[in-house]
């Protein structure tokens, strides 16, 4: 394989890592909830995005169906925010600080929307049709497939998205001090229960919108979820919990370091080394690639 | 922070280990359907053993589905041995270990008189101990890797002498391949059956250019897809299984690879696969099977038009299916031979069996309890079906540990466990 595909290819992957991982940096990372339902608002997104193609397939000309999937990302991200706020005010709300409780909870909750999945749309497979602008590659033998190149097109405007709203608005600010120092952040006066809310809500949405990129993948089934879940929890742990330059990073070097051993050696066997080198790493480094660095005694 | 952390890290990997084995074993059984009736001698019990929940759900209800087909129309026709047939339904949840217990319930408690059952190769071993041990019988329905002859077992999908040896024999002297591309899913029946392909490639003098495996569940196949282009393979041997598939032939679509540039032989999607894959993006890829919903014989239409009338016009027939449904046919036969339902009897009276299925005639094997069965090498078309291109003229014999093959033995294949 020549280098330039092994590139691409580890890009992508990072791509599809960072995307998937985004919205757990910040359920995780910055609010430190072990959600593991995240990989169920990826599965929300997809099946949204598999409705709202149906909707636009049955009622509207053939003409406009290829806006189903422009429609679909920003859909699925209000979706998944909306599922993702009724869950924090209804569970995980009552569980901040209680760690070993919201990830049994919120396990709990992974389940029950895996079933719902399967009780609404069945347990067979449902795949959704990518756009005619998005068929096809570019390239001759070094082929880029545009699936892929907007996958990562998708992966930088939402990095952009969270890092302006983060670092650059005075709601990110707050978001921000809500999280590093919740009673300080209230004596100055911030609705810290509105910002949980709605921060795991922008969380969830994520989620949401990365359901919708790789459902141009591969089919989407109840299980999708489970799939990333493993991967997510490894990208956000190994760049150090509570900063996206790690969430970043940690993509980057899990995606690229899985298709050169991929390439090296073979499918299975790279996935085991990934979690090897993952596993020493964190022996060595246990606060992972970046981490947050604080005054406070019970860090 | 840094035993925090670590204990958070270790409770992470605890709670995802409970979340996939729970997962897995996830579902409960549906039940059997109690004993009242058998002990007044008018009906005979026999287990339906198949996963009606997890993974393995989609395929085996259909399967099931194909059993209690022909066990209605048995019934409406007389029933066996003067007697109807009763099913006693179990799940095993697709968890190997659930098979097992659960045969033994259908053996000991319900006492039934045989098993139809099982799909994967996982849950046929785990199966085989029990049967062997109650001296019970079990109809297998899914073609497989071959290398095994429980006496207690009977086969009714292909043994690799009439799926997979035949289907790359087409691959070299029909369509002139040269280069062979093996890929498969990680488990027992994709490695076995490359292990012989390998064996049979180099004996056929043809290149094998690489053999590939994915972990089950594998969804991202953009670095094989980069190898499969570099290295050019006429064709691609593809034993992948489940959701896998829809990965690999998305992704190949995307690639701009098409069956024109990299032809595919697949031995893991019939019908329903093709279905939930898209037919569009399989138009003009081979498979290789003993049966088609297109065969065309009289028994076929009949029973395709029973299948859809009982379950739905929208459900489709595939070789699994109809082997499921010679199954309990040939059970019957047998039964009425031997003039009894004994184990030790019915297995006696099954050798030389005749029975003219939806797939044309086939034979049971007094030796190795297998069935001969017509090989049939098919295409996908884009609007779903798959039609024959190339069939034997007569059954084939089985022969699950490739004794017939001087290149098999020359090769001393023996089976993986």
């Amino acid at each position: 394989m020549d280098i330039a595909t092994m590139i691409f290819n580890g890009i992508s992957t990072s791509s599809i890592l960072l995307l998937t991982a985004l919205g757990l940096a910040i359920t995780f990372g910055l609010m430190r909830v072990i959600n593991m339902a995240h990989g169920e608002f990826i599965m929300i997104g997809a099946y949204t995005t598999y409705v709202v193609q149906d909707i636009f397939s049955k009622n509207l000309p053939e003409s406009f169906f290829d806006l189903y999937y422009i429609v679909s990302l920003f859909v699925s991200f209000g979706v998944a925010f909306l599922i993702g706020v009724i869950l924090e005010r209804l569970v995980i709300s009552r569980l901040y600080g209680r760690e070993i409780d919201s990830l049994l909870a919120t396990w709990g909750v992974s389940l029950v929307l895996q079933q719902a999945a399967r009780s609404i749309f069945g347990a067979q497979p449902v795949n959704v049709k990518a756009p005619s602008f998005l068929q096809g590659s570019i390239g001759g033998t070094t082929s880029f497939s545009y699936v892929r190149l907007f996958i990562i097109f998708v992966m930088v405007i939402c990095l952009l998205g969270i890092w302006l709203l983060m670092y650059k608005t005075s709601f990110g600010a707050r978001m921000r001090a809500t999280m590093q120092n919740r009673s300080m952040a209230q004596c100055l006066g911030i609705n810290t229960k509105v910002m949980d809310c709605v921060t795991f809500g922008i969380g969830s949405g994520l989620a949401g919108i990365a359901g919708c990129s790789i459902s141009l993948l591969f089919s989407i089934d109840s299980t999708l979820g489970t799939k990333y879940i493993v991967d997510t929890f490894m990208v956000v742990v190994l760049g150090g919990v509570g900063k996206l330059i790690g969430t970043f990073t940690g993509a980057g070097v899990i995606g690229i370091s899985n298709i050169t051993l991929e390439t090296l050696t073979s499918a299975s066997i790279a996935k085991f080394l990934v979690l090897i080198l993952v596993i020493v790493f964190l022996q060595w480094k246990p606060q992972g690639l970046f981490a947050i660095k604080s005054r406070s005694l019970d860090e | 922070m840094k035993c925090k952390l670590l204990k958070k890290l270790a409770l992470i990997t605890a709670g995802i280990v409970t979340a996939v084995s729970m997962s897995a074993c996830g579902g409960n059984s549906s039940g059997g359907e109690g004993g009242s009736e058998s002990a007044d001698g008018e009906t005979v019990k026999v287990g339906l053993l198949h996963s009606l929940s997890g993974t393995m759900a989609i395929s085996e209800t259909s399967v099931r589905d194909a059993e209690l087909l022909a066990i209605e129309e048995i019934n409406a026709a007389g029933g066996v041995l003067g007697k109807q047939i009763e099913a006693v339904e179990e799940d095993g949840a697709s968890e190997p270990s659930k098979f097992a217990e659960k045969a033994q319930k259908l053996i000991q408690d319900d006492e039934v008189a045989t098993i139809f059952g099982c799909w994967t190769s996982a849950s046929r071993k785990a199966v085989k101990p029990v049967v062997e041990g109650n001296n019970a019988l079990l109809w297998y329905p899914v073609q497989y890797e071959g290398m095994e002859s429980s006496p207690n077992i009977m086969y009714m999908g292909a043994a690799p002498n009439q799926q997979a040896v035949p289907a790359i024999e087409y691959c070299a002297e029909d369509m002139g391949y040269k280069t062979f591309y093996l890929l498969g899913s990680d488990y027992v029946f994709p490695q076995t059956a490359n292990m012989i392909a390998k064996a049979q490639i180099s004996a056929l003098g043809l290149e094998t250019v690489a053999e590939q495996y994915v972990p089950m569940g594998h969804t991202d196949f953009q670095t094989i897809i980069a190898d499969i282009k570099s290295k050019q393979p006429d064709v691609v041997i593809n034993t992948l299984n489940g959701d896998s598939n829809v990965a690999f032939f998305k992704q190949l679509a995307d690639a701009g690879v098409s069956s024109d540039d990299v032809m595919t032989m697949s031995f893991s999607i019939a019908e329903e696969e093709v279905n939930s894959i898209g037919a569009n993006l399989l138009d003009g890829h081979l498979v290789a099977w003993n049966y088609y919903m297109t065969t065309d014989t009289p028994e076929n239409e009949k029973f395709v038009a029973a299948y859809k009338a009982k379950f739905g016009e929208d459900r489709v027939t595939s070789d699994p299916v109809e082997a499921a449904y010679i199954g309990v046919y040939l059970w019957k036969a047998a039964c009425e031979a031997a003039g009894s339902f004994d184990v030790d009897a019915v297995k006696a009276a099954a050798g030389g069996i005749e029975f003219q299925a939806p797939e044309g005639k086939v034979v049971v094997n007094a030796e190795n309890q297998h069935i001969s069965k017509t090989v049939r090498i098919g295409k996908i078309s884009a609007d779903g079906t798959i039609n024959e291109v190339k069939a034997t003229d007569a059954p084939v014999e089985p022969d699950p540990y490739l004794t017939t093959y001087d290149w098999a033995v020359a090769a001393n294949l023996q089976p993986l466990e």
